[in-house]
């Protein structure tokens, strides 16, 4: 752990409703790197996320989430919020009857930990919708409610521009996106990345890793990271397929 | 995951509206009613004879009227009749200037905020403190129109014909115990009445407020809008935290001629020591539309189902109302829709939320008579529970005796979702914070629909109602 690392997992074990999800995660995200966390339906890619924000249904039964050199197992989701850590939704919530805009004013609130003069607020959010291509009377809709997948996916890109993490974790962002809505989101990431901010893409497919080039790449198998290594690692998932990433007998992992 | 609630709600309705001024009264009667008290009443008032009359047949039908069996009867039979002050008149008169209100009168309504209010965004006010309308006033211009907007005594007083051919013809006084009561002890309360096609832009307000201990107010509202008026009626009302009840019981009469448009506001917020029994009725002629805004926050128990009988071929009628019941608080809220006329058609939008030990009733009636051919009606009840324990009923009655009609019915029960809360405290949002969001977002709807410095603070209130939701 060098003092750039941003997020420290060590061998984490994760349950959910007594079932254990998550077993022996360790992985390490560094200011200024892109990390794509590639894994089959069920390896436990979603569970880390929520894991990650501090999702009260995930129990950490063993092992360490260190953010910013810190254990972070006892923070709530807010506290984490406003530590630096951002969750892109692979399914994001809806909460009808609150609009856009009042969400997130009291967001950035939260995470600044004051108010933010109305003026200053109105600008912020025209420079990112702007960047984004949403229209501005996107802030008067109510979040999510009866938005189609590519709405849904924008409104994460939009309040992660907005928040402007320090750790963007983004949950198969990808999924359910035609082509020029997968363009435009993968602009809104690449535009976040800098070298104060750590970025881990949450993913099952190859394809969004055509829009952005990860510095590193893992696969999760099972639970735990299998293989790691770099972008030419999604390529070669992409031709074997997930059936070549098997879990590895324990004598064989120890090797990894 | 838990935040210790930063303020009590009791000692922050204390603060706002909760306070007391110092009981100053130029009459009160002694505490329980009899036939001698209404004769009283109607004696001090110089009431015209039909009225007296009127009083006491209210009087009989109440005294001889069981509680109601169907409602939360552990607390109507804990109402103490006997110890209510029926009559308490505060001052020698009302006044059309706020600096000739007596000084702690003045006061409580400055604290209130109505004068302020009046001069923003009032077209009229009246401000009813106990008994009788203390402070009345409506700018000159609808008065040149035509307007008439008088607190009801004196509108008996000066309007005696036009009073006499509406009074209690919506809610005749055997209507129900409550209606029964008011008719025998009313004082107070409006009286409107807008000429023909005259569209009163600004809204008319009226402010109602509780100062004694047990006390018992009674207002008595009569409004009719003449043919394709326009008008929007506001009231609220607020009282002090006392350890023991008062009984707050109105009849609000509306009457909308042909294609009249009336609105009637409510945000009910008085304090959790006040029996809320409430009736309120409208007619809508051939065209016209009424629509009852409903809010109840506060109270300890609301009954209340506002009404509308569409008698006129493509009359429409609207109940969208909120209740917001928390411990210790039954919310009995609902609405009746009666279709008498082919081409009417209603809509009940009711969202409730239910807090702690807080309980919440929907209790709604659609009745269709024959011959209201092509009729619709839209129901949608949604409750939310903050709670293990809260609590949400709903009793719809539809009765339907026209095959040509459309009818839809829709109610949901939910709780404050897991997902969302995690969603929104994921952004920075504190769990006390995400939920009194969400909350804001589900009465949407209905905050919506208010003038902009009611929605704001309506939008406070819930926000104190919400303090201590976690933990």
């Amino acid at each position: 752990m060098t003092n750039k690392s941003l997020l420290v997992v060590n061998d984490l074990h994760v349950s959910v409703e007594g079932k254990e999800i998550l077993k022996g995660l360790t992985l390490t995200v560094n200011a200024g790197e892109v990390h794509a966390l590639m894994g089959p339906n069920g390896s436990g890619k979603s569970t880390l996320s929520f894991c990650l924000m501090g999702h009260p249904k995930y129990h950490v039964t063993s092992g360490r989430i260190l953010y910013k050199g810190k254990d972070i197992a006892e923070l709530p989701p807010n506290k984490r919020a406003a530590s630096g850590i951002f969750l892109a939704f692979q399914y994001p919530t809806a909460i009808p009857g609150v609009t856009i805009a009042n969400f997130l004013r009291a967001a950035l609130r939260g995470v600044r930990g004051g108010d933010v003069p109305v003026k200053e607020f109105r600008q912020l959010i025209k420079t990112h919708l702007k960047s984004l291509g949403i229209s501005e009377s996107f802030m008067s809709r109510y979040v999510n409610d009866g938005f189609s997948g590519g709405e849904k996916k924008r409104l994460e890109i939009l309040q992660m521009a907005v928040l402007s993490p320090s750790l963007a974790v983004l949950d198969e962002t990808d999924s359910g996106l035609d082509i020029d809505a997968l363009k435009t989101v993968a602009a809104g990431i690449n535009a976040l990345r800098s070298p104060e901010r750590g970025i881990l893409l949450i993913t099952h497919y190859q394809r969004l890793l055509n829009y952005i080039t990860p510095d590193h790449v893992h696969v999760l198998v099972n639970g735990r990271v299998v293989r790691s290594g770099g972008p030419e690692l999604a390529h070669e998932l992409e031709a074997k397929g997930y059936e070549g990433f098997r879990e590895p007998e324990p004598v064989t992992s120890a090797a990894v | 995951m838990t935040t210790k609630p930063q303020v009590n709600i009791n000692d922050e309705y204390e603060k706002l509206y909760g306070f007391h001024m110092p009981e100053h009264s130029v009459f009160k009667s002694e505490p329980g009613l009899d036939e001698d008290k209404v004769k009283q009443i109607s004696g001090m008032k110089g009431e015209p004879k039909w009225m007296l009359d009127f009083r006491l047949r209210g009087y009989r039908y109440f005294m001889n009227k069981p509680m109601p069996t169907w409602a939360n009867t552990a607390l109507l039979n804990s109402i103490k009749f006997d110890s209510i002050f029926y009559y308490l008149k505060p001052t020698t008169g009302q006044s059309d200037n706020w600096n000739e209100v007596p000084e702690e009168i003045k006061q409580t309504f400055d604290r209130l905020g109505i004068p302020e209010a009046e001069r923003k965004f009032l077209a009229g006010v009246s401000a009813q403190y106990e008994s009788e309308s203390v402070y009345h006033s409506m700018r000159d211009d609808l008065q040149k129109q035509g307007v008439i907007f008088l607190d009801m005594d004196t509108a008996l007083k000066e309007q005696p014909e036009i009073v006499k051919r509406y009074f209690g013809t919506v809610i005749p006084p055997a209507d129900n115990k409550f209606a029964a009561l008011n008719t025998s002890v009313w004082s107070g309360g409006s009286f409107i009445y807008v000429p023909k096609g005259v569209k009163v832009a600004m809204p008319l307000q009226a402010y109602f407020r509780i100062n004694a201990k047990n006390m018992g107010q009674f207002e008595r509202t009569l409004i009719i809008a003449d043919e394709g008026a326009e008008v929007t009626y506001i009231e609220g009302c607020t009282a002090p935290v006392y350890s023991s009840d008062s009984l707050h019981s109105a009849v609000v009469e509306l009457i909308a001629m042909p294609h009249a448009h009336l609105r009637y506001v409510t945000i009910q917020n008085w304090s959790k020591n006040v029996y809320n029994l409430v009736t309120k009725r409208a007619v809508a002629q051939e065209g016209a539309t009424v629509e009852w805004l409903d809010g109840n926050l506060g109270s300890k128990l609301t009954m209340k189902f506002p009404a509308v009988y569409m008698m006129g071929p493509g009359a429409r009628g609207e109940v969208l109302s909120v209740a917001f019941a928390n411990s210790g608080q039954h919310q009995d809220a609902g609405a009746k829709m009666i279709h008498a006329a082919p081409d009417t058609s209603s809509v009940i939008t009711s969202k409730s939320i239910s807090k702690g030990s807080g309980r919440t009733s929907y209790r709604g009636l659609v009745k269709v008579y024959p011959g209201s051919e092509n009729a619709k009606s839209t129901v949608r009840c949604d409750a939310l529970l903050l709670n293990e324990e809260s609590r949400s009923d709903t009793y719809p009655t539809l009765e339907i005796d026209e095959k040509r009609v459309q009818i839809g019915h829709e109610a949901t029960v939910s709780k404050i979702g897991d997902e969302q809360l995690f969603y929104a405290m994921s952004r920075g949002l504190t769990e006390q914070e995400a939920m009194s969001m969400i909350v804001n977002g589900f009465i949407e709807p209905f905050v919506k629909e208010l003038p902009l410095e009611y929605s704001v603070e309506l939008n406070r209130l819930v926000q104190l109602e919400m303090e201590g939701a976690v933990g």
